[in-house]
């Protein structure tokens, strides 16, 4: 059996090395993939947690939902990321600095 | 150390490591793959917290979903999206040592939260009856979605069909007038 905390230990070492990926990258997709370490670092959380729930099974239930609605924001995120792509010929962010023209 | 711890941290330290290399990679597509390193080894670590289910989940939308579309993303646009970045100049060093800062400092209060916090000791869960090893989470969640979080997953297919219509129509081609 897996004590609680070294699950939350692994999960906050994963969110950090995410926001270090958001903070520094300079490339868009880079930053999308830290975000995506941010979302599973919840999700490692929901489900660590979800293990003392075996009546109704929140945890588990909640990060399959947070699973999905990760999945959903990155299809927007790609389309948004391609789109900036046509229009600035760039995914730098320090770069896209202007919302029209 | 029994068999199963040895597993578990195994796969911790492969999380973090590649997760680390991930974000430390200059070159766009190896970051992509070791990605995917980082999430099936993710999927392990549910496991150990007893839900299956999720961890299969995880890898069917993370590598079968996410990954495949980042690949496209990257394949469909300009070669440049793959070289690498203009190299440092002065100013991108001290926003580096900003974010390095931010990250550690977070970090360090992360830790020392979750490390002074006595977890086998509070009440909640020395009450909370465990999931064990023969329970059937699958027939658990089943029955769970279509009672009790009704609701949420309702609200969520309105919301997937709300960020399918949006990706596509940010996606298509500008029509020229």
């Amino acid at each position: 059996m897996i004590p609680l905390s070294h699950f939350l230990l692994i999960s906050a070492c994963l969110f950090c090395i995410g926001l270090y990926g958001v903070l520094t990258k300079r490339n868009a997709i880079q930053v999308l993939i830290g975000i995506e370490f941010m979302i599973n670092a919840a999700v490692l959380n929901f489900v660590a947690f979800g293990r003392y729930d075996a009546e109704q099974g929140g945890g588990q239930m909640f990060a399959l939902f947070a699973i999905i609605l990760a999945a959903a924001g990155v299809a927007v995120a790609l389309a948004i990321i391609l789109n900036v792509y046509k229009h600035f010929k760039t995914i730098d962010p320090v770069k896209t600095d202007t919302l029209k023209d | 150390m029994s068999t199963e711890q040895i597993i578990f941290y195994f796969f911790a330290a492969l999380v973090l490591i590649s997760a680390f290399m991930v974000v430390s990679m200059h070159n766009l597509v190896r970051s992509i793959f070791l990605f995917f390193v980082t999430l099936f080894s993710l999927a392990a670590l549910y496991v150990f917290a007893f839900a299956d289910f999720v961890a299969v989940t995880q890898v069917v939308i993370y590598v079968g979903g996410v990954l495949v579309l980042m690949l496209f993303a990257f394949m469909l646009s300009n070669k440049e999206l793959l070289s690498k970045i203009n190299p440092v100049n002065g100013l991108i060093r001290i926003n580096h040592i900003a974010g390095i800062l931010v990250c550690v400092l977070f970090l360090f209060i992360l830790l020392n939260v979750i490390i002074q916090t006595d977890f086998e000791n509070l009440k909640w869960i020395k009450a909370a009856d465990q999931i064990s090893t023969n329970d059937n989470t699958v027939h658990l969640i089943g029955i769970q979605t279509m009672t009790r979080y009704l609701l949420p997953f309702e609200v969520l297919s309105v919301l997937l069909l709300m960020a399918l219509v949006g990706a596509a129509h940010l996606a298509r081609k500008e029509r020229k007038v």
